[in-house]
């Protein structure tokens, strides 16, 4: 019995690791690449760490092409379509949750109908009204539309959670006097950690890494977020991937730094929303 | 008492109803009306008021259109591919993580790493893995394996620069699934798989009569957020294969982007956006009939 689960054990760390050597092959390629000089891009066989290896592609990538610029534009439409996600459907879900009104399961399929629609298919029509409100090459543009292409699946989510927290504490709020508004502000949020926490993930890196609708609604460099930049900049300088790796590396510290702050959550969180076995 | 509580709460209601409904209408529900009524005429960006009525013209000219056929196929084959494996690999690896083994909250952080890794990144990433020249794919196929004594020029290739796009939808996928299907593992009573494992059920017999019934919620689930995933396909393929060569290698959604915005067809490319919705509504309507219907058991 004994050795059998030992043999398990065994089999099992083998395998995974196995799955682990695969995963990680392309991500070691990326990082061992940002530190090659561009006369070795193509030489192989490949080497596990360049000899000589170089900081110049990441010092290239900060100084040249308005790099700092792009983060920064990343960096406020990240920020905000964030705040503003969690904010609206924090609110829609509360009232869908806890409030009593007409129409109010109709209002919320009306609502899902957000999660069937793809957001690219709708970059035609947004592109048409986005010119017409002036939010064109407007960086407003991208955030108002990455926080309603967010709203449906993340009212969803947060609908269960609000759901579940107990009748008793909505009474005691009331009897003190309180307004649906002390409520929600002060006894659900709070009580809803792990829930916010995978809306904060959901809609950070939603915004963070979008490239159709970024595309299409800018048009000027100036106002260009990282993916749109990194993705002119190869198709611009076709072989120098050094850089576009060291780039791409940069562009990806915000999300590593905002997965591990909240891991802990992302995981308890997909468990205690919505997806119950 | 009730009917006076629900009208009091209107008022709330609309406060917190507000601000999302109206992001709601004018960036979600007014575009999609609106992109219907653009994929009626042979539309004019410019000057609007000069658009021609067309009806279902721009419909009829996709599906008789090779380019817009082909471009269903390659849809289809990634998704049918796509989410077979990343189904199986990521349920495999979920019941090995599933163990009490040491080290793995590591193992699934590894695991996730290439989900929070964005599309742009790991497209351009499999783009330069696949170089026909001096590409580690090919490297490894000719130097390693000896698969082949020749460089392969995947991209120019108008089957095989669907390989790449394939595989970097899986390695960047299957993390997701795992995490999922450990969420719908969590949920089992180890004491039900205990109790089977005494009454004699081998691994395979509880996996086959407790494990998999039991997850019928999440495989439901996956199914339909994978599909739906991966008929919208489009960064992958705009990026790696650009539609190359000769507007054999598009998705659906990457064709609807040239027809848009590199001929400026309007009408197309909205017709072609509401012949995939109307594709995607026919399937998850289909998918949970034929998913649900067992349930009753």
């Amino acid at each position: 019995m004994k050795r059998s689960q030992l043999q398990k054990n065994i089999l099992s760390y083998v395998l995974l690791l196995l799955g682990l050597f695969i995963v990680a092959i392309p991500l070691w390629y990326m990082v061992s690449t940002a530190f090659k000089p561009q006369t070795m891009i193509f030489e192989l066989p490949p080497q596990i760490w360049p000899n000589p290896s170089t900081l110049n592609n990441f010092i290239k990538a900060l100084t040249t092409d308005n790099f700092g610029l792009y983060f920064w534009n990343s960096t406020k439409v990240a920020v905000t379509a964030t705040l503003l996600t969690v904010a609206v459907s924090s609110m829609l879900a509360f009232a869908f949750a806890r409030l009593n009104f007409r129409f109010k399961e109709q209002l919320f399929y009306l609502l899902l109908l957000g999660m069937m629609v793809p957001p690219v298919m709708l970059i035609i029509p947004q592109f048409v009204i986005s010119h017409w409100l002036k939010l064109y090459n407007n960086l407003w543009g991208l955030i108002l539309v990455y926080v309603t292409m967010n709203i449906s699946m993340q009212t969803f989510l947060l609908r269960g959670v609000f759901e579940d927290i107990p009748k008793d504490l909505e009474e005691a709020a009331m009897i003190d006097g309180g307004s649906p508004w002390t409520f929600f502000t002060r006894i659900v949020l709070p009580l809803s950690g792990p829930g916010l926490a995978v809306v904060v993930i959901n809609s950070f890196l939603y915004s963070w890494e979008e490239y159709a609708w970024a595309n299409v609604n800018i048009g000027d460099s100036a106002s260009r977020t990282l993916p749109i930049a990194i993705a002119f900049f190869q198709s611009a300088h076709l072989t120098q991937w050094g850089q576009v790796f060291a780039a791409s590396l940069i562009a990806l510290v915000p999300v590593v730094i905002i997965f591990i702050v909240f891991q802990r959550y992302f995981i308890q969180g997909i468990s205690t929303t919505g997806i119950k076995g | 008492m009730h009917t006076r509580r629900s009208r009091n709460q209107v008022i709330p209601a609309i406060i917190f109803l507000l601000p999302g409904f109206a992001l709601f209408f004018v960036f979600f529900l007014g575009p999609l009306l609106y992109s219907l009524r653009i994929s009626f005429y042979h539309w004019n960006f410019a000057h609007v008021d000069r658009s021609v009525f067309v009806g279902f013209q721009n419909y009829i000219d996709q599906l008789k259109d090779p380019i817009f056929l082909r471009a269903v196929i390659n849809t289809a084959v990634y998704t049918v591919i796509t989410v077979f494996v990343k189904m199986v690999l990521g349920f495999a690896v979920a019941i090995l993580l599933n163990q009490k083994l040491r080290g793995r909250t590591f193992l699934r952080v590894a695991y996730y790493l290439p989900v929070i890794t964005s599309w742009v990144i790991v497209s351009l990433l499999f783009t330069y893995m696949f170089s026909g020249q001096g590409g580690l794919v090919n490297y490894f196929l000719t130097n390693v394996l000896h698969a082949t004594n020749k460089n392969i020029m995947w991209l120019a290739d108008p089957v095989l620069a669907l390989v790449p796009v394939v595989l970097v939808d899986i390695w960047k996928g299957v993390g997701w699934t795992v995490i999922i299907f450990l969420a719908g593992l969590q949920t089992i009573p180890t004491e039900l798989i205990e109790a089977a494992a005494v009454d004699g059920a081998n691994n395979w017999q509880r996996l086959i009569k407790i494990v998999l019934p039991m997850m019928r919620g999440t495989l439901v689930f996956l199914l339909v957020v994978l599909i739906l995933g991966g008929l919208n396909a489009y960064v992958p393929f705009q990026l790696i294969t650009h539609g190359d060569p000769m507007d054999q290698t598009h998705s659906i959604l990457t064709l609807m982007y040239r027809a848009t915005f590199e001929r400026m067809d309007f009408g197309s490319g909205a017709a072609i956006s509401y012949l995939l919705t109307l594709f995607v509504f026919l399937l998850s309507f289909l998918q949970l009939k034929l998913l649900r219907k067992p349930a009753g058991d």
